[in-house]
């Protein structure tokens, strides 16, 4: 992304009273990217997400767009826009009239009104619901409509705050579905906030973790996902296994490292020294469990005995208690060539992983 | 058993109340308003439309007219000074907005009666007004307030104001503050937000406020009576002066019946607009 980011925020604090909301934070976000805050309540993305609304001043720091410093500006001059948590539809307006909202503010062509309304609409399929009022249409449909009352002025940038947190499963994953349509037939930025992390992953070109007001890490969803840079991210974003080591040998780029006295070779991306304390971390889908009875190599392996056996029609997921003490998460993809390999509750089995799937932190 | 019988007692003593004391008293008035007038019993027993074709005279109807000027300009000037006020006392802290609530019920523990009396105090040549005007010589002679068209305004809104403050106070208080940040995020300015978001969804609040300043207002006979001396006569005053002065029962009631209808006719307004404010939706939303 060598293009100059088309929102830029420096260095950017806001405190509520005593408590730091976000805390000296930087973000680039480039043109035509979905970006996404991922957080625990309380992280500070909604606050970012206020403050390049314009709904919020800043306490310190800097937010650019195309260049141009924004302090100051308010929401009514930004050419952004913002779809609700819980959509904040106007009640005493039909369809139509909450998304001719915004044009009929910098506008008065009734006619051109008319048909970019329609435009909106069939982009959010929801042609032939104009008339209808907010509280007669379902939480789906409703999010369509604040997403069409935005989308119809062609911010450069479009804010969404949780947009999908109060639809049930199965409609949240169709909004999923939609919303990368409308992304990618826009072209236009947007940035998502969210704190559930499938749909963090599964919708972005980039997820920045917060935590406390800073940002954690920033990449794409494979970079989050499989290289976290921290415990933070590796714990909010998805199930992860955490095993305490200690480096016993370095050799180049790798290391070994003693877990329970069994020796693992590692990758040694982080540099870690001879004796250092390590935690090497690994996915349940990243973990290979062997049977006693199939278990003929020698290679460093780590012994537990099942405790339970969740059978998930694509994958089995095991929970795993090591004679080391820890109890780990394992899922199991069923292949061709182990049909067979059927497991058991209290069966006594081997636990190791392929050389490089692990993260060393 | 306990239950039903200790429900069926409180709904039939308070059914009761209202038959002995609004019903049959109002079934008297109607009857009334259709019998000829009798110099030694009132009323006797004979059907004429003599009452009503009494209030046909220009007299009643400029009565009629007059009180309506008064209410509307009563109702405006009252919706003019809540609607600020109510707004100003949503966003206040709440210590302080417990304590202006409470500070504008507390004259309503005294008789409206006794508050209107202490306005005349107020208001007399030789008042509490007038009086201290003249120690600071600001005035050289005490201004005449008593017996004035505004006297009877400020008596009228002094006492009706709470009625306006707190069904807007309510539904301001109701209002959903993240709508105003949609519309500016679209891109609204404050005074589209006012016309377009604020004073609409509010307007269940107006209406009603309206509705119970503008209803007491017709016929609220005392404030005038006191504050306007014999000026400025209402429906209100015309009905007592029918039963009290001149004697005249069946045209007394015939007024009453009258302004009976009139509030009808404004309470079925009410009823349209409140229930269209209803099928409008605001509670449907998450």
């Amino acid at each position: 992304m060598e293009k100059p980011p088309i929102v830029c925020l420096q260095g950017v604090t806001k405190r509520f009273d005593d408590v730091k909301a976000v805390d000296s934070l930087s973000l680039d976000i480039y043109q035509g990217e979905f970006l996404t805050l991922l957080g625990p309540s309380g992280c500070g993305k909604t606050t970012v997400l206020r403050l390049i609304a314009g709904f919020e001043t800043l306490t310190s720091g800097e937010i650019f767009m195309n260049g141009s410093r924004l302090n100051g500006t308010p929401p009514n001059k930004r050419n952004v826009n913002t779809v609700f948590q819980s959509y904040a539809l106007f009640p005493h307006m039909s369809v139509f009239e909450n998304i001719a909202f915004g044009l009929r503010m910098k506008q008065h062509d009734t006619k051109a009104i008319r048909g970019q309304v329609m435009d909106a609409l069939d982009i959010v399929k929801m042609a032939g619901l104009e008339q209808r009022m907010p509280h007669q249409l379902s939480g789906g449909q409703q999010q369509r409509v604040a997403m069409a009352r935005a989308i119809v002025n062609k911010p450069q940038v479009l804010l969404l705050d949780e947009p999908l947190s109060a639809l049930d499963y199965r409609l949240r994953q169709e909004m999923e579905i939609e919303l990368k349509r409308v992304h990618r037939q826009l072209g236009i930025t947007f940035v998502f906030v969210t704190h559930d992390q499938e749909e963090a992953i599964s919708m972005s070109d980039r997820i920045a973790v917060m935590n406390e007001g800073r940002i954690e890490q920033i990449g794409t969803p494979i970079q989050i996902y499989e290289e976290p840079e921290n415990m933070f991210v590796a714990k909010f974003v998805g199930e992860i296994n955490v095993f305490e080591g200690r480096v016993r040998e370095v050799n180049n780029g790798s290391a070994v490292v003693d877990i329970h006295g069994e020796a693992f070779p590692v990758q040694n991306r982080k540099k870690f020294g001879v004796g250092s304390g390590v935690k090497v971390l690994l996915r349940p889908e990243d973990i290979q469990v062997t049977v006693e009875d199939e278990w003929a190599n020698g290679e460093p392996s780590l012994v537990g005995r099942v405790e339970e056996v969740i059978y998930k029609g694509k994958t089995v997921d095991l929970i795993v208690k090591l004679h080391g003490g820890e109890t780990i998460f394992v899922t199991q993809f069923f292949n061709e060539d182990q049909e067979n390999v059927i497991y058991r509750e209290g069966q006594r089995v081997h636990i190791n992983w392929l050389y490089g799937w692990e993260v060393v932190l | 058993m306990i239950k039903s019988r200790f429900r069926n007692f409180s709904i039939g003593s308070t059914m009761l109340w209202i038959i002995v004391f609004v019903v049959v008293p109002y079934v008297f008035v109607m009857l009334f308003s259709f019998l000829e007038r009798d110099p030694v019993s009132a009323v006797a027993w004979k059907f004429t439309l003599d009452g009503y074709r009494e209030l046909l005279s220009p007299v009643f109807l400029k009565v009629c007219w007059y009180s309506l000027l008064l209410a509307l300009g009563t109702t405006a000037i009252s919706l003019l000074a809540a609607y600020p006020f109510a707004f100003i006392l949503v966003r206040l802290p709440d210590a302080l907005r417990r304590m202006l609530l409470l500070l504008m019920i507390i004259p309503f523990w005294t008789s409206s009666l006794i508050r209107t009396y202490a306005l005349v105090i107020l208001f007399k040549a030789n008042g509490i007004i007038n009086t201290f005007l003249l120690w600071t010589g600001i005035i050289h002679e005490p201004l005449s307030m008593l017996y004035t068209q505004t006297a009877v305004f400020v008596g009228l809104v002094y006492t009706l104001l709470p009625f306006m403050v707190l069904p807007i106070y309510t539904s301001i208080q109701k209002l959903d503050w993240r709508l105003i940040d949609a519309a500016r995020d679209l891109g609204a300015t404050s005074r589209h937000i006012f016309f377009r978001i604020i004073l609409p969804l509010t307007m269940p609040g107006i209406v009603a406020g309206s509705t119970m300043v503008f209803l007491p207002a017709l016929g609220l006979f005392y404030i005038p009576d006191f504050l306007g001396g014999a000026r400025s006569m209402l429906i209100g005053n015309y009905i007592k002066n029918q039963f009290l002065t001149t004697g005249n029962w069946p045209v007394g009631s015939a007024a009453s019946v009258i302004l009976t209808l009139i509030m009808c006719l404004f309470l079925y307004v009410y009823f349209l607009s409140s229930r269209k404010a209803h099928t409008g939706g605001m509670g449907d939303m998450a």
